[in-house]
């Protein structure tokens, strides 16, 4: 690609981008959030047309003015959001488009398209099973399902943009593995991720994007994590953890045998004033289960929630908001945010009541309220009353931060709330998380990612298939015994 | 700025008809008599287009209205006309209208009770009742009307010559206006229109909130169809036939959006202005009410069409 530049209406999102990735490599790229990587991918698929630049794929200009020209290219790309139908079978989707027929014209043979299927995975070896329903898969097969389906397209070019998001350390390993294997089969694979470990870990050449220009590219041999942060938000970040400066108090929620319809049986824990909690867990493990059924989003069937000595009885998460319990989700789209209503009645909805609006709304003072606790922590906003769709990702996620400081709540659960947002992001959610603890807060900070949670938290708890099986001081441990505890059971 | 120009867009429409339909008949359009003519007539369906706005708003739908108004209006007449008497007593009127206006609470609430109690589609509900609450006009008198010939306040009074149906639709317009706009009520429907879990998972009681809204709907359809009882100084079992037909395409037109999160009280009563005065041109132009049902038709289409597109170009101008 060379000499990229697309401009949406008065942002300019590319300026004249050169990026030339080789075959039978894996190139990553980076930036934070807004930098223009996910655009620059856009135009590579065909889903936007750049206003100057040329694409120019085996030494042929390409013009894509649509994503299916850029698929006959073989050029295919796997969306951090999979593009994938949940109803339908492994077999189906990767044939999706291109069924073989059967033995009429306009029939299916399912048949084949199994045996196919199974071929081609057989072919990368890969372990899946083509007549298994998409939706009753791990995420990190969907993953593989996906690839599949580029590999049937005989795609040359593979862009994955976060494929590990949301995986947990055991698949992403096996993504990485699935990776390097076509890597070596000659394809060319355009890596996007926040995981900065995993792109020095994966990647063969590193390009970072900043404001829409690249900014750096090198082969990954000469690149480390320090100097990828440093070009991608043009500083450098001593302090990506901040020191812990919180006294821990008393005890201020206890958990006392949970379990819940969706899986969780018999989680006790506690947290005290000023501490944060980090639990670990692979994906599945059930922390997220634990956070909703404190909340009140799922069923208990035992245990109680004991908020400064008193049990409290939840029903609903308004139960929850009541006593004073704030869940930031870990699906900011889904469970989050309403994303066409504006930013300031995003912030207010849980605390309507909290700050007099009942039963009258006061528009102007909702505003002011809105727009005072956003500008606390830096939500890049035109005006709280810009609809929530406009922010980036990062600040959507401080647009809920922004509600539950508002609610003040005394106990706090975070499930990842660093997931998909850019560096300097991260940066602010940490400091945030440690400013609560030092307003003597209890927090609850689900992670998959290690070291976040050992650079943050004072103590950490594992999950694993619905149970706790570790609580640990994390200057007492390693993330290799976290990440045993964890995955010990698989490997039985 | 598109936003705005969205929202322009239908009350630009409206003046644009009804300066076309001066021109072509100043004798006939443009007299105070056919205006009120045609604000009343709007009074019927505005009433009910405000309820369809907050059950829209909510990511719903309400099918029934039609039928709900009918048999809000046939339990009146049938209470109207207990006595056996051709004209009914003023004290008759009044237990009527107010059993009217019950029923059609029960009706909305009934319609609140099965979606959020059976947590089923409000699309499959509401078609559901309203085939129902149809079949029970029909059986109620043996398909005949009520007559009833004296009670004419609501549909065909004036106070200081504006027709009173024209200011109760102000008023429900009003209170529709300020609940939305002003009060946790309104604030959690367009939530839950929006995301209906972001909103469960930020302490809103989805259901409940989702049940008030069917019911006051009922509620409005009741009054709405003691005005159109009082009109026609009859309760007849094919009252409302197409009404929600044309609240939705009113609410629609309004600039709401069908899979929620959008709409306001503004948009829709111009949009059901806009309805009104385009059925009352065509007729005036003596096209017959088959065609116009084929040009609101286009209409709707036409309308949500120009909003995918006004949308679809401002996602594009985002990035």
């Amino acid at each position: 690609m060379t000499g990229i530049s697309k401009r949406f209406g008065p942002v300019q999102a590319l300026s004249d981008v050169t990026l030339a990735v080789r075959v039978g490599t894996v190139h990553a790229l980076v930036g934070e959030n807004g930098a223009g990587k996910s655009t620059l991918m856009k135009i590579l698929a065909g889903v936007y047309q750049a206003d100057t630049g040329d694409i120019e794929i085996h030494g042929r200009r390409q013009v894509f003015t649509n994503p299916a020209q850029a698929l006959e290219a073989g050029v295919s790309m796997i969306y951090q959001e999979l593009d994938l139908a949940e109803h339908l079978t492994v077999a189906e989707n990767i044939y999706l488009g291109a069924e073989p027929q059967g033995a009429l014209p306009c029939m299916i043979s399912h048949g084949r398209m199994i045996s196919q299927a199974q071929e081609l995975s057989r072919q990368y070896s890969f372990d899946i099973r083509p007549s298994a329903k998409v939706e009753d898969l791990a995420m990190g097969d969907c993953q593989i399902v996906e690839i599949l389906k580029a590999l049937r397209r005989k795609a040359s070019i593979l862009v994955m943009d976060e494929p590990t998001s949301s995986l947990s350390e055991s698949e992403a390993k096996r993504l990485f593995e699935v990776v390097r294997r076509l890597r070596s089969e000659g394809l060319a694979i355009i890596y996007i991720s926040h995981r900065l470990e995993e792109i020095i870990d994966l990647a063969d050449e590193v390009s970072v994007l900043r404001d829409g220009r690249l900014v750096h590219s090198e082969p990954a041999s000469a690149m480390d994590i320090p100097k990828i942060v440093h070009h991608m938000v043009g500083r450098e970040l001593t302090d990506f953890f901040p020191s812990r400066a919180a006294r821990i108090g008393d005890v201020l929620v206890q958990v006392n045998g949970l379990s819940s319809e969706a899986g969780i049986d018999n989680v006790s824990f506690e947290v005290r004033r000023g501490e944060i909690v980090g639990m670990a867990g692979l994906v599945g493990a059930g922390r997220t289960e634990v956070a909703r059924a404190i909340f009140g989003v799922d069923k208990r069937t035992a245990g109680q929630v004991v908020l400064e000595n008193q049990e409290l009885s939840i029903a609903s998460p308004a139960d929850a908001i009541h006593s004073s319990i704030a869940l930031l989700t870990e699906d900011r789209k889904r469970t989050g945010l309403c994303l066409e209503l504006p930013c300031s009645w995003n912030i207010t909805l849980p605390n309507l009541e909290q700050i007099g609006f009942r039963p009258f709304i006061k528009p102007g003072r909702e505003n002011r309220i809105a727009g005072d606790v956003g500008s606390q922590i830096a939500v890049k906003w035109s005006s709280p009353r810009a609809p929530a769709s406009s922010l980036s990702g990062g600040n959507q996620q401080k647009l809920l931060i922004a509600r539950w400081l508002l609610a003040d709540s005394k106990f706090l659960i975070f499930d990842e709330p660093t997931r998909g947002i850019d560096v300097g992001a991260k940066a602010e959610v940490y400091l945030l998380l440690n400013r609560l603890a030092e307003e003597g807060k209890g927090i609850l900070f689900i992670s998959s990612e290690l070291p976040e949670l050992f650079g943050v938290a004072d103590r950490i708890l594992v999950m694993r298939r619905g149970r706790l099986v570790g609580n640990l001081k994390t200057k007492e441990t390693t993330p290799e015994e976290v990440m045993h505890l964890a995955a010990v059971e698989e490997k039985t | 700025m598109n936003r705005f120009v969205r929202q322009l867009l239908p009350f630009g429409t409206l003046i644009l008809l009804i300066a076309i339909l001066s021109a072509l008949e100043p004798d006939s359009f443009l007299t105070a008599e056919n205006f009120f003519n045609v604000l009343s007539r709007s009074g019927v369906n505005g009433i009910v287009a405000m309820g369809m706005t907050a059950v829209i708003i909510s990511g719903g739908i309400d099918l029934s209205v039609g039928s709900m108004m009918a048999v809000a209006g046939m339990v009146a007449g049938l209470i109207m006309t207990k006595d056996g008497t051709l004209v009914p007593t003023p004290g008759l009127m009044w237990i009527g209208t107010l059993a009217g206006l019950a029923t059609g609470l029960f009706c909305g609430l009934l319609n609140g009770v099965l979606i959020t109690g059976l947590n089923l589609p409000p699309f499959i509900v509401t078609l559901g009742t309203m085939s129902a609450f149809r079949g029970i006009c029909y059986v109620m008198n043996e398909g005949m009307m009520f007559d009833v010939p004296t009670y004419t306040f609501l549909g065909q009074s004036t106070v200081a010559n504006i027709p009173v149906n024209v200011l109760i639709f102000l008023a429900i317009a009003l209170i529709a206006f300020f609940i939305l706009r002003y009060m946790p009520l309104g604030r959690y429907t367009y939530a839950i229109g929006s995301n209906r879990e972001a909103a469960h998972h930020a302490g809103v009681n989805v259901n409940r909130n989702l049940l008030i809204v069917y019911t006051l709907t009922g509620l409005f359809v009741g009054l709405a169809a003691m005005i159109a009882t009082s009109r026609t100084v009859s309760a007849q079992p094919t009252a409302g036939v197409s009404l929600e037909l044309d609240t939705i395409a009113a609410v629609v037109i309004g600039g709401a959006s069908l899979s929620g999160g959008r709409g306001t009280i503004v948009g829709t009563i111009i949009g059901t202005l806009l309805i009104s005065f385009l059925r009352n041109g065509l007729t005036l132009q003596q096209i017959s009410s088959d065609i116009q049902l084929i040009v609101i038709g286009g209409i709707i289409i036409g309308a949500v069409a120009l909003d995918q597109m006004a949308r679809k170009r401002a996602a594009e101008n985002r990035g």
